[in-house]
């Protein structure tokens, strides 16, 4: 932020703090409702308690460790097609 | 009234024409109500078939309209009209004529009841829309455009050639169920497939569009590619194969996505993504796969054009869409970032926007054909498309570190089309009913049942704590300068580095075959003058017999020749 701006709610760390627990507040009331809503699931894993969480979490993780590797070997300089 | 002339195409096609005569107000106002026009046409045309016309030993068929034709070429009015608001402030007519033709040309495509009509509304829909990535006015812009266009005009000629071998094998032209079995059926399925973006033959979809204008990846996001699964699902509905093409697509774009810097370049990767997911929905075809397509189409192209808008506010305020250099700009456009918001929750599916209605439709056609493997894809699809566009865009551009970038906040009119999109998303999305009344099948389905609700917030919950924890101790890849090879390299870098190799190694061997050559042409010549010289063969006067003898000859060669 600049000098003598308004200072927003995000600019203070402990709100940034705030959010990032936010979501692990979240995600732990989303399993605790799970008994009390009746799954129809298509496939039998998916009556596995959190199984749609879990899943999403290692989708999301595998997903952004495979794209850094994936970036070692694809990766150019920004003007790479710009070069003679 | 032969219903021909209710066709919205003409509308749009012959008042894009005079945009540019146009000026100030009157520009304004009569871009606007093009589509809205149009919108009034589409409210009064009956269902039927319109302008049969005979052509070569067959016939052509202009109109079509049912349930399927509607569907697209309302929601295609839609994006035409808020495109057509979001370009207002734009000085050059340029960009609202293109559009408002593009947009014209691919209405006239999806009411299209024979191949050669939707063959020339297909090539039509590339000529118009090039000048909107040409409009950026850059040499590279130039050249993306070139590229673009020439990969859209082959879609063209292979659909083309398709179509006249339909017309051969059949005798009709009428766009029906084609399958890959049908006659000039894998040409048409490569055409469509093109058009589509299918894996391998999609890269110049993220090469051009981030190239064109703000204005005019807004226009280019809605049509192109969602004509192309209107075509699929009409001519190639239960084809098995595009299951597997559509689970690869929704799944490898996002990998992409995750490294991209180019934010509007990150949008073009998850709208491969989202193709992915209504490719899927006509492999399958069934009547909920199918319906699900349709709904997805509708929904994509608002939510999809509304992230664009957002993405094209910044480039238009700051200068650059570089994830690397953004970043804090919620403080300079809140608005903006609200609508970005907007979109990201739709694509991502969050119950209550216009993506959780829809994609629903196939991921449920997808479990209830048992389709595990499928299921699991695009599952992870979905939650790849929240972690890199639902929080990646927004983050990046809005929050993340803030860039001390200060800027003003988009235009009124940009501001405008942004809110009529995110009006749609959240009305779709909590009121789905009109939408679902729309679909070209009876709907039997519900989607907001407690069991979806939650499976889908789990998902995404979890999504968002991987991409906070991972952010949070550094392992996410942060934005950086960089391109990524994708299959454009191929004909960027590998093609004309192969072509510079054979041109070296010919011009040394044609040095040498010219010489040889020269020296030939020096001997035929010599033994030219001397036959037809004073005294050569062909200056001596010749005797009647032996005249009579080569006559002979010739006749009796003539004979065998013709004899059969």
């Amino acid at each position: 932020m600049r000098q003598g701006e308004r200072r927003y709610w995000l600019d203070r760390k402990e709100n940034v703090d705030k959010v990032y627990w936010g979501v692990w507040v979240l995600c732990g009331l989303l399993l605790l409702v799970e008994p009390l809503v009746h799954k129809h699931a298509e496939f039998a894993f998916e009556d596995w308690f959190g199984f749609h969480g879990i899943y999403g979490l290692v989708a999301c993780v595998a997903l952004v460790l495979a794209a850094k590797a994936l970036r070692v070997v694809l990766k150019r300089p920004e003007d790479y097609y710009d070069r003679p | 009234m032969t219903g021909l002339e209710l066709n919205p195409a003409w509308t749009l096609l012959l008042g894009a024409a005079l945009v540019p005569l146009l000026r100030g107000r009157w520009r304004s106002a009569w871009v606007v109500a093009l589509p809205l026009v149009g919108m009034a046409q589409l409210w009064l045309l009956p269902a039927g078939e319109f302008g049969r016309l005979a052509f070569l030993s067959s016939e052509v068929l202009i109109m079509r309209v049912d349930r399927w034709s509607s569907l697209f070429a309302l929601v295609f009015l839609i994006a035409a009209l808020i495109s057509s608001i979001y370009s207002l402030h734009a000085r050059d007519s340029l960009q609202p004529a293109a559009g408002l033709a593009y947009a014209g040309s691919a209405i006239g495509a999806v009411f299209a009841g024979d191949l050669l009509t939707l063959f020339l509304f297909w090539e039509l829909t590339a000529v118009t829309s090039v000048f909107l990535v040409w409009a950026r006015g850059s040499a590279r812009a130039y050249r993306a455009g070139m590229r673009y266009v020439l990969v859209q005009l082959l879609s063209g000629m292979l659909l083309l050639f398709g179509a006249l071998q339909q017309l051969a094998a059949t005798g009709s032209l009428r766009f029906e169920h084609i399958g890959l079995d049908g006659p000039g059926g894998p040409l048409i399925f490569l055409a469509f497939g093109i058009k589509c973006a299918f894996p391998l033959l999609h890269n110049w979809l993220q090469d051009s569009y981030p190239e064109a204008t703000e204005v005019g990846t807004v226009f280019l996001s809605a049509f192109t590619t969602k004509l192309a699964v209107y075509a699929l699902a009409r001519g190639f509905a239960g084809t098995g194969e595009l299951i597997w093409i559509g689970a690869v697509m929704t799944a490898f774009p996002i990998f992409y996505a995750v490294i991209e810097n180019d934010l509007r370049r990150v949008l073009a990767y998850s709208l491969n993504n989202q193709l992915g997911f209504m490719v899927v929905g006509i492999g399958i075809g069934t009547e909920l796969a199918l319906n699900g397509t349709a709904a997805h189409a509708f929904t994509h192209i608002i939510y999809k054009a509304l992230l664009f808008m957002s993405m094209g506010a910044v480039l238009y305020r700051v200068g650059t869409i570089n994830g690397s250099e953004l970043g804090g700009l919620y403080k300079s456009m809140p608005w903006t970032t609200a609508f970005c918001i907007v979109g990201a929750a739709s694509i991502s599916g969050f119950p209550l926007f216009s993506g959780f209605v829809s994609k629903s439709m196939i991921v449920s056609a997808a479990g209830g054909e048992a389709l595990l493997l499928t299921y699991l894809v695009l599952l992870f699809a979905s939650a790849g498309v929240f972690h890199h566009s639902g929080i990646k865009i927004p983050y990046f551009a809005f929050f993340a570190h803030d860039s001390g970038k200060r800027c003003e906040e988009a235009p009124a009119n940009m501001l405008v089309a942004m809110a009529i999109a995110a009006a749609l998303c959240i009305g779709l999305g909590v009121y789905p009913a009109p939408l679902y009344a729309l679909l070209p099948y009876p709907v039997d389905y519900v989607a907001y049942t407690g069991s979806h609700v939650l499976t889908q917030l789990q998902l995404l919950a979890f999504s968002a704590l991987a991409f906070a924890v991972l952010m949070r101790t550094g392992i996410y890849p942060p934005e950086r300068r960089l391109v990524n090879l994708d299959t454009d390299w191929i004909y960027r870098r590998l093609v004309p580095g192969a072509l510079g190799v054979l041109a070296a190694g010919w011009a040394r061997s044609a040095g040498f075959l010219i010489q040889v050559m020269t020296a030939g042409g020096r001997r035929a010549r010599a033994a030219f003058d001397r036959a037809a010289g004073v005294d050569g063969l062909f200056a001596r006067p010749w005797t009647t017999r032996v005249m009579a003898f080569y006559v002979a000859l010739f006749l009796l060669a003539f004979l065998l020749l013709s004899y059969r």
